[in-house]
């Protein structure tokens, strides 16, 4: 935090120095996230042949879904940065406004996953059907629990600024929270990079 | 299949069998001993509010170390079980089955590593480095907290599996396809898997604390290249935590889904690929080796430096050697697998990269040596264990060069040539630094010094049972022997075995002598006390504060000017100064919440293991509940009034008056304090 | 009341305009591409890696704010960092299990 943006808030130098810690630990801890997904991804790639007799992405996996996966969450990551700038601006109920329209773009997201990992398994093509299955939900499935664990997060968000306004530890909470929701962005643009598109080819 | 019970059942006790009975009944008598001990001392409040709930890094380290040697004891009765069982069973079966052996030699292997040295090494981190850059505290109390009740808990269920159920039998590495659901059913890997699940969480998070205080929190003027050696291997050992460890949670998380829903990630068949396990296994587990090492090369610095009276020989290649370590660390996993089938290209491409990585930690060897040569050396147990270490780890590490070397391996792996390499390089590396630093640091924890004498017996016992107990391992590799063997038919093998099974009971001895040495200090704390903070004549930081350190650890922030801090500081004529004035200090309060996020992460573990998943469920829901309490807390912390501060000091000055010479001063070869230099 | 603290906030809505239309183009060419098959296959797994990272790159700057002159510097070095373990891991383990694939089929 910089020496004006401190002095502005009247947040002491040394709750901004405490806040950038958060920050910084927050964003190691989106690192070590990462290997797990680069894992995941490298265990994918080793085992997408291995269908053992049973069906490819080729036959499971459909544009539209992904695409409307993708949309909503691409746009949910834009209106989380609407409700960032609406708290550089102190603008409560903005925040509040695009919070709640980050969570519907999110809940659409996972709705739209879940019904798609629930047509997967009525065919018969879940996790325990084949090695190629179990990298795949596994990878889409872990993202999806992060995204969850996001939306929590969300309405946990959405109460602190309810009952305790936009003071300094909601508003350095709420940018962890953003560096949280732009990395599965991130995460989801990799995985349809290389699970739905390749596999649909 | 019970709804509310699980798989669990009373055929889950142990009355199987005596030997698992008498396990089960030590576990449940130590921990009984224990609340006994407590409650016959009337100490439940001190534990619980002054203790369990601190978020005071000194006191968490301190009860990291404690769990750490009493696990040390649990991981040491399982390596005598082995020891005895092999020096008997020549063309017989000696006294341990061979399930319990494998769960012996399982546990063994688990414990030792992510709950002894693990907590070992957090243990004296936490304790001495937010002193030694003139912090503190850590960047994340709350978590440091969590982080340790996480580990308690991933000990708690391997000690538990004596009493409920059974251990793995698929050793420390848990390889599948035998460790997989259709070989193994029952709990035993999933007691294992997590245990190191749950106890890795905690490791990672506290890699990253530790990484951010070091970047974060340092004292001014103490740049990077002025910290001490022992923080240097701090930060690169927190970047190993943060970016292995991923790999470990995501092996292990595989295989649990595996066991548990019937994914096909390592499975036999329907497109399943072992090897991918261990793969991805190793990527965790070499760099682990060296989480485990680079903090006990950390101490050897301090103490070489402290206890040769001389200033420590090459900082920047020590500090060189230790970032190419860690980043080295990363491109050599497949050594733990050269004969598991890969070309040539592959196998010769990381035998390469293992022989470059023994060349940074060399290059320590001879700095620690500079350091000595020319030194006046003092040779207090902490200087024992190291040159202790300086001889025998470089064997260990010679016959690592050698493992290194895909045909030699092909011959040695999985060998007792390979389980004598690796103890060779692990109990004069990481143990040995880790008992050195435990007597260091012992009386900046405690206020008192560890009693010298027991403390040589117990080296002596050590450094003796070990090569007693592991040369032979290295001639019985040579001789053919594979590792992991309940009993065996080739008679030449027997007489080797017995002479380790004698330095097993030696190395016994050793940690009698270290209970011995703990008894007698406390009997005889107050002729051991350490009065300035500085007992040894210390060079870093930590030796400025009082022993034990105040809460707060520096009334006053350090004006650092140099490397070697403290020693610049009694050198300049500023070491005790008294400030005119005091600030108030903001620390963290205490709470509960981090022990109840370990102790329901306990339960969960159990749950997941014994499919009770009502049980599990909950322990979800109550964990996200306290991290949502804790996250809406904006009041956790309290003030010690500048007032309380000026009698905290005033206090810790009238002992400095009153300490009538520096405990050195009596030790011969003592070269003299730095002073500052007489103006002409 | 600015509250920035580590990762500066955007003032304005504008990286993040830019962000969601480059990030839009770039997913929807792929997308395109597969759904219509208009390129051969190699070509399109091509453009749908190359669109990836500079997708991501675009996320990180536009969304996440991290530039080359960004402060604090840690966290670029942290992301450099990890960027390199990752290429170490993911491209060694995929060295070795296709290798072992070759050899041993498995």
């Amino acid at each position: 935090m910089t020496a004006e943006a401190a002095a502005m808030t009247g947040i002491s130098p040394r709750d901004a120095e405490r806040y950038e810690e958060k920050e910084f630990g927050f964003w190691l801890y989106l690192m070590s996230d990462a290997i797990i997904f680069s894992l995941l991804f490298a265990t994918y790639l080793v085992m997408v042949g291995n269908t053992a007799g049973g069906p490819t992405g080729k036959e499971l996996f459909s544009i539209e879904r992904a695409s409307g996966e993708t949309l909503a969450l691409l746009l949910s990551s834009t209106t989380f940065g609407l409700a960032a700038v609406a708290l550089s601006a102190a603008d409560r109920s903005k925040v509040l406004i695009w919070l709640a329209v980050t969570f519907l773009l999110g809940a659409c997201f996972i709705f739209l996953e879940i019904g798609e990992f629930r047509g997967m398994i009525a065919q018969g093509a879940g996790p325990e059907r084949s090695g190629f299955l179990s990298g795949f939900f596994t990878l889409v499935g872990t993202h999806g629990l992060h995204v969850s664990v996001g939306l929590l997060w969300i309405l946990v968000m959405i109460g602190q600024v309810l009952f305790k306004g936009l003071t300094a530890p909601v508003a350095s909470r709420l940018m962890r929270l953003g560096l949280f929701w732009h990395f599965l962005d991130i995460i989801w643009v990799v995985i349809f990079s290389v699970v739905y598109l390749p596999g649909l080819l | 299949m019970d709804i509310i019970f699980g798989r669990l059942t009373i055929d889950s006790l142990p009355f199987y069998s005596a030997i698992a009975a008498s396990g089960a009944a030590i576990t449940v008598l130590g921990a009984l001993s224990v609340a006994g001990v407590i409650t016959y001392f009337g100490a439940w409040r001190l534990v619980l509010f002054d203790w369990v709930s601190s978020l005071d890094h000194k006191k968490i380290g301190i009860m990291y170390i404690m769990v750490a040697l009493v696990m040390l004891m649990r991981g040491f009765i399982d390596a005598a079980m082995m020891r005895s069982q092999q020096a008997i069973a020549f063309n017989n079966d000696g006294y341990l089955p061979p399930s319990h052996f494998d769960q012996i030699f399982s546990s063994h292997g688990t414990i030792m590593i992510f709950f002894m040295a693990m907590p070992f090494l957090s243990g004296l981190i936490n304790l001495v480095m937010p002193q030694q850059i003139g912090s503190r505290d850590v960047a994340f109390p709350f978590m440091n907290s969590i982080s340790l009740w996480l580990t308690t808990a991933g000990a708690g269920l391997v000690l538990i599996s004596l009493v409920i159920g059974k251990f793995s039998t698929a050793g420390w590495t848990g390889y599948p396809p035998y460790s997989e659901s259709q070989f193994t059913p029952g709990v035993g890997v999933d007691y294992w898997l997590w245990a190191v699940l749950i106890s890795g969480i905690g490791s990672t998070m506290t890699g990253i604390n530790f990484l951010v205080t070091i970047i974060k929190c340092r004292a001014p003027g103490m740049y990077l290249t002025r910290m001490p050696l022992f923080t240097w291997t701090v930060f690169v050992t927190s970047i190993l935590m943060i970016f292995a460890f991923p790999a470990l949670t995501v092996a292990c998380g595989m295989l649990v889904l595996d066991r548990t829903l019937g994914f096909h990630f390592f499975t036999n068949a329907m497109g399943g690929n072992m090897m991918n396990y261990i793969n991805l296994f190793w990527l965790w587990g070499h760099p682990e080796v060296y989480i485990l090492i680079l903090p006990a090369f950390g101490v050897f610095s301090e103490v070489v430096a402290v206890f040769s009276q001389k200033r420590l020989f090459g900082y920047i290649s020590l500090v060189l050697a230790t970032m190419a370590i860690g980043l080295l660390s990363f491109t050599v996993w497949l050594h733990h697998f050269f004969t598991m089938g890969s070309s040539a290209k592959v196998n010769s491409f990381f035998g390469t990269m293992t022989t470059i990585i023994a060349v940074p930690t060399g290059v320590k060897v001879f700095d620690w040596l500079f350091t000595i040569f020319r030194g006046r050396i003092i040779f207090k147990t902490p200087m024992l264990f190291t040159l202790g270490f300086l001889v025998t780890f470089t064997i260990g590490g010679l016959s690592g060069v050698l493992l290194a070397l895909p045909p030699v391996d092909y011959l040695m792996h999985n060998t007792t040539f390979l389980i004598a390499h690796f103890h060779n390089v692990i109990i004069p590396g990481v143990l040995f630094g880790y008992l050195a630093g435990y007597m260091f640091w012992f009386p900046k924890a405690f206020g008192f010094k560890l009693n010298d004498k027991w403390g040589a017996w117990s080296f002596w016992c050590w450094i003796i049972g070990f090569y007693l107990a592991f040369m032979p391992l290295y001639v019985l590799g040579f001789l053919g022997m594979p590792r992991r063997m309940e009993h065996y038919d080739i008679a030449a093998w027997q007489p080797h075995l017995i002479v380790a099974a004698i330095g097993a009971f030696i190395i016994f001895l050793g940690i009698v002598c270290l209970g011995v040495q703990l008894w007698v200090s406390i009997r005889d704390r107050n002729q051991l006390l350490d009065l300035t903070g500085d007992p040894w004549n210390g060079r870093s930081l930590e030796w400025a504060t009082s022993s034990p350190a105040a809460p707060y650890n520096f009334a006053v922030l350090p004006q650092v000017q140099s490397v070697d801090a403290w020693w610049d500081m009694k050198e300049r004529g500023v070491a005790y100064q008294r400030p005119d004035r005091y600030e108030p200090i903001t620390l963290p309060k205490n709470t509960f919440i981090s022990a109840f996020i370990g102790g329901v992460g306990f339960v969960f573990g159990f749950a997941m293991i014994w499919y009770i998943w009502w049980l599990a469920v909950l322990c979800l829901v109550l964990i996200a509940g306290a991290i949502i309490v804790r996250a809406s807390d904006d009041d956790s912390d309290y003030t010690i009034s500048a007032d309380e501060v000026k009698a905290i000091e005033d206090a810790r000055f009238a002992q400095l008056a009153k300490a009538p010479k520096n405990e050195m001063e009596d030790e011969p070869g003592f070269a003299g304090f730095p002073a500052p230099e007489a103006s002409t | 009341m600015d509250v920035s603290s580590g990762i500066p906030v955007e003032r304005t809505a504008r990286p993040y305009i830019i962000g969601i239309v480059a990030a839009l183009i770039l997913t929807a060419i792929p997308f395109g591409l597969v759904a219509t098959g208009a390129l051969p296959r190699e070509t399109t797994l091509v453009i749908i890696a190359a669109f990836a990272v500079v997708q991501i790159l675009v996320h990180l700057r536009f969304f996440l704010h991290i530039g080359l002159e960004a402060k604090p510097r840690e966290n670029l070095v942290a992301l450099a960092f990890a960027a390199v373990l990752i290429f170490l891991m993911v491209g060694g383990s995929l060295w070795i299990m296709f290798d072992l694939y070759h050899r041993m089929m498995v």
